[in-house]
């Protein structure tokens, strides 16, 4: 394997709108999912799951479940194979008595038939002895300071001295902003099929997976299982949907590699219900965000301060990096942020599309539309002045900061000008209208580790890494990649993913995946033609990684985009609707206009949908969500999603990676609830600081 | 799941006598609301009745007004023209309720049958004493948003979810009901009750009983009738509140009839009688229909998490008087 740092990729079939390339597996259904593909003699999996918050398995009561047609054996701690390691307190299912949360898996029913698992799972009968628990997230938890915040952030920053800046201000707004549990909820729940073999003497572990990346997944489960990273192969070659709910391995998987450890080699087939994934597969933590914001009198921020309390589990932690954004938006001399967790008995949280960007920039969002107001100025005109030069944390120079050009150029699409600035100025029939803007970052992310494979076949060239497509269209954008990289069409190129047997590769995460697998594609190609020509004879191979040089020293790499939306809301009834939403967009080079499209508007339908629809209760009684279910979980359905649209600015800066891309999968979402929520304050003059905005709060 | 028997009999009569005696029995209709119940152990019936391919699908002229089949697709329902325009209400009602393909697959009683989605009702790991009588509500100190205010008992707190209940009251519909000794009519009105201590049954029917028709008399109110329904999202949400007026107005704007009837505020459709009396041979302005809503709301008993229900149905009448009466929303402007 070669290491190189790949040069700029001339752009020829990158920037066109290429069809999927799996377009037509995935609309006549013969693309497979995880638990569809043809094994020999499944047996199907049903999960039972703990009934207490806290507390421990006293006993386990299998004999009605066995005895039930069909049913072929109960999986319990009593005789759950033993892990090698346990720190994981998310996987290390089935190992003790102890129970962590309401919803965790303490039992796993086998059976002939799906019917039969699931009934077989209703009758066994867990006893169990429920301790005192604690789950619900306030302002005035016990909490404690995390070392790091997702991924491997600061806690806590502080620079400048904020309080005296607030102190000889000339306007200050304090403010609390809160957004509330929510779930990923892809299409497909989460799913796996496991096997294990024997090859050469040795255990071999193969599984089908929802996931997003599949070398993560054999990478946790390994050790755990006490065996090397080698003797698991992971395979996921479509999935449907994952949001960052698929981006680790949540304790399912591992129930399944348990329990197929028992079944003599028949394979295990586990579908988790939509019911389920509202305890086992992640959610985004609720959040309190506490700001301080301080200006000068020409409105120009002396002093930015957000703290925030949000929530863990007991079993693991997570630590949403909420305030992260705060750290390099707007310019200020006197800047402090920090993160405080509760440990709550209840499920384990992970990432959702844009952790920390997306609960963060609500908040900063909305506060700087009130902060406008405060200061007479109008909300385009107020970010557009806060604009800094160089990164206010890091102090290095941004390889480009297109937020300026996003608002102007939005703002003038939008028809901003004509706006009137007073709130609650405007009526059609029955209905406010209003108008909002909200500035979207996210910062620029390549993974290191990432190896691609190019070899010559008959046909053309066969380009391999081991990422996982799952939906974006990463299959189709890595394929226009190769091609430009090889300098041939993309018909030439046979792409390879999803599979462990495939190099190594990064999660599909973090709006990373294009600029990560992407990158070490051109190094594989360029490396390729060097060893062997642009004319190959057919079975010639190279590897190789894509370096890094000294752009990260020298730069602040991120991306940016303007949100504008118009809101409706019912003079009578106090219900929202969005007619028109329209996000600008500076992201670097867009690789396929298509699927870019698709993500930038679909994060803006989810941002929306977190705007007005989605909120996981959990009751605090019990300990767990109970609006478990797409009935009571409300997303955007189609009446809610009206007039989207996504552009993006022309760029073509290749510093951040060969191909000119940034990453364009979460942006879409960040800042979308706050220009809703501050159209819905200029339609109605009602300003709700609370996700998510409901009818109830705009009754008259 | 629980394993069960699946019969599907032919003839009406013969369906009744296959539940009526085995009490561990249950009739399938369209299967969008109990097949979810089987899957989620809500529901674990030994036998199931299939009556979705009884000949129960007519819909026709009679008696004066309409004869509505008890398998009549809420789809079909909708979308016919005598339906839309004698009882539109109806129409806007189904319109308003589920998604395309549910429509498609329910059925007519299914529809007046369905039962809550108060989330501990759907999960069984909590408390519900309409699931599981005498295990405690669940809902009453738990999440409230759609919680009933009025006529709810300490035995259950939760709304009667259908749409279709609450517009077929407004039109004095009457539902056909055969049982094992034979057949009988139940007013709309009177189908549904209130849970006071015994949650568990949603309607005055007893084991066995098997809706038929749903018959649809034809009166001057029920053609000037309509349907307004609030929900954060724009569709394929259960209401937050709704309402169904039908109105008849004499020449001189004073008004004759009418039925004001609301939904996901009780157990059951909620006939706002007090509203009714206070409007019924006066002349119709939209302060005295505020009025009128809120003399009915004198009974309402919030609790945390409904607060927000009596200002909202009270608007959300407003607003249905406003779209059926032209000058009304004249005068607001």
């Amino acid at each position: 394997m070669t290491e190189l740092v790949p040069s700029p990729v001339e752009p020829k079939a990158i920037g066109t709108a290429l069809p999927r390339v799996d377009g037509v597996e995935k609309v006549t259904g013969r693309a497979a999912y995880a638990v569809e593909h043809p094994v020999d003699r499944p047996l199907f999996a049903w999960l039972v799951t703990s009934t207490v918050a806290r507390g421990r398995v006293v006993a386990v009561d299998r004999s009605e479940a066995l005895a039930h047609p069909g049913v072929v054996s109960v999986v319990d701690h009593t005789d759950a194979p033993r892990l090698a390691q346990t720190d994981n307190g998310e996987l290390a299912i089935l190992q003790d008595d102890a129970v962590g949360f309401r919803g965790q898996i303490v039992a796993v029913v086998l059976a002939e038939s799906s019917e039969a698992a699931r009934e077989g799972a209703r009758l066994v009968r867990v006893e169990q002895e429920a301790e005192p628990f604690e789950a619900e997230l306030r302002e005035d938890n016990a909490s404690y300071r995390p070392e790091k915040v997702n991924p491997a952030m600061e806690t806590d920053t502080d620079q400048g001295d904020v309080d005296t800046a607030l102190g000889t201000a000339t306007t200050v707004l304090e403010q609390t902003y809160r957004t509330p549990y929510e779930h990923n909820n892809p299409l497909e729940p989460h799913a796996t099929t496991a096997w294990w073999s024997e090859e050469d003497g040795r255990e071999r572990l193969t599984l089908f997976d929802s996931s997003q990346g599949v070398h993560g997944v054999a990478t946790a489960l390994a050790p755990m299982l006490g065996i090397d990273r080698e003797q698991i192969r992971v395979m996921a070659p479509f999935v449907g949907g994952g949001f960052g709910s698929k981006g680790e391995a949540h304790a399912h998987v591992m129930a399944a590699a348990l329990a197929a450890r028992t079944t003599g080699g028949r394979p295990v087939r586990l579908a988790v219900t939509r019911q389920q994934m509202f305890s086992l597969t992640g959610y985004r933590t609720a959040t309190i965000s506490k700001f301080r914001l301080g200006t000068d009198d020409d409105g120009r921020l002396t002093a930015i301060e957000h703290r925030v309390q949000e929530q863990t589990s007991r079993l693991r932690e997570f630590a949403e990096q909420t305030a992260s954004p705060t750290r390099m938006m707007y310019a200020a001399p006197n800047r402090r942020t920090s993160h405080r967790l509760a440990v709550l008995d209840v499920a384990v949280p992970s990432w959702m599309r844009a952790p920390g960007e997306m609960p963060g920039m609500f908040a900063h969002e909305v506060a700087m539309d009130e902060l406008a107001e405060a200061c007479g100025l109008d909300p385009v005109e107020l970010r557009r002045r806060n604009d800094p030069d160089v990164d206010p944390e890091e102090g290095l120079p941004f390889d480009r900061r297109g937020l300026v050009e996003c608002l102007d150029r939005g703002a003038e699409r939008f028809g901003w000008a004509s706006r009137p600035r007073a709130p609650r100025s405007t009526a059609d029939g029955e209905w406010w209208v209003g108008t909002g803007v909200a500035s979207a970052t996210y910062p620029a992310m390549r993974q290191p580790g990432n190896v691609a494979r190019v070899e010559s076949t008959d046909t053309g060239f066969a380009v391999s890494i081991g990422a996982v497509d799952i939906g974006t269209g990463a299959r189709t954008a890595l394929t226009q990649i190769a091609a430009d990289a090889l300098g041939v069409g993309t018909d030439d190129i046979d792409l390879r993913l999803g599979d462990t047997a495939l190099p190594m590769a990064s999660v599909a995460g973090g709006s990373s995946g294009t600029s990560s697998w992407g990158s070490a594609i051109v190094a594989a190609a360029q490396q390729f033609l060097a060893d062997h020509g642009d004319r190959p004879d057919p079975g010639l191979w190279t590897e190789a990684s894509a370096l890094r040089g000294d752009e990260a020293d020298r730069f602040s790499f991120h991306s940016f985009g303007a949100v504008f939306a118009e809101v409706h809301v019912h003079r009578y009834t106090g219900e929202l609707r969005v007619p028109r939403m329209l996000g600008v967009y500076s992201v670097g080079r867009v690789v396929n206009p298509t699927t870019a499209r698709s993500q930038l508007v679909g994060g803006l339908v989810m941002g929306m949908s977190a705007a007005l629809f989605e909120e996981s209760v959990r009751d605090p009684r019990f300990g767990h969500v109970v609006t478990q279910d797409l009935a009571t979980y409300h997303v955007a359905a189609h009446a809610d999603v009206a007039g989207i649209e996504a552009e993006w600015l022309d760029e073509s800066t290749t510093t951040f990676t060969p191909m000119g891309s940034r990453g364009i999968g979460e942006i879409g979402i960040v800042g979308t609830a706050a220009a809703v929520a501050n159209a819905a304050y200029h339609a109605t003059g009602v300003r709700v600081r609370d996700l998510p905005l409901t009818a109830d709060a705009f009754l008259e | 799941m629980r394993e069960l028997a699946y019969l599907r009999p032919s003839d009406p009569a013969d369906a009744v006598s296959l539940v009526a005696n085995d009490p561990d029995a249950r009739f399938l209709g369209g299967g969008t609301n109990l097949v979810d119940h089987l899957k989620l152990g809500v529901a674990t019936p030994g036998t199931l009745v299939d009556v979705s391919h009884l000949p129960l699908d007519a819909l026709e002229e009679h008696d004066g007004g309409l004869l509505v089949g008890a398998n009549v697709r809420n789809s079909d329902l909708a979308a016919d023209r005598r339906v839309r325009t004698g009882w539109p209400v109806l129409s806007r009602a189904l319109l308003s309720g589920a998604s395309g393909q549910i429509r498609n697959q329910a059925t007519t009683a299914g529809n007046l049958l369905q039962r809550t989605r108060c989330v501990y009702f759907l999960d069984v790991t909590t408390p519900c004493n309409k699931r599981e009588p005498g295990s405690g509500c669940s809902a009453a100190e738990g999440y409230g948003r759609y919680n009933a205010i009025l006529g709810a008992g300490p035995a259950c707190v939760t709304v009667h979810p259908s749409d279709l209940a609450v517009g077929l009251v407004a039109v004095d519909a009457t539902v056909v009901v055969l049982g094992p000794d034979g057949e009988r009519r139940v007013p709309a009105a009177d189908l549904h009750r209130l849970p006071g201590d015994d949650a568990a049954r949603d309607t005055v029917l007893g084991h066995g009983e098997l809706i038929t028709a749903v018959e649809l008399p034809r009166s001057a109110h029920a053609r000037t009738s309509t349907y307004v329904k609030v929900r954060d999202r724009a569709s394929f949400a259960f209401a937050l509140v709704s309402v169904a007026v039908a109105i008849d107005r004499a020449e001189d704007g004073t008004v004759r009839d009418l039925r004001i009837v609301w939904g996901g505020v009780a157990h059951k459709p909620w006939r706002a009688t007090r509203a009714e009396d206070a409007l019924r041979g006066r002349p119709l302005t939209e302060a005295g229909v505020r009025d009128a809503a809120e003399a009915e709301l004198d009974q309402a008993r919030p609790t945390a998490g409904t607060e927000y229900k009596p200002a909202m149905v009270r608007n959300a009448t407003a607003l249905a008087f406003r779209r059926l009466v032209p000058d009304l929303a004249e005068e607001a402007r």
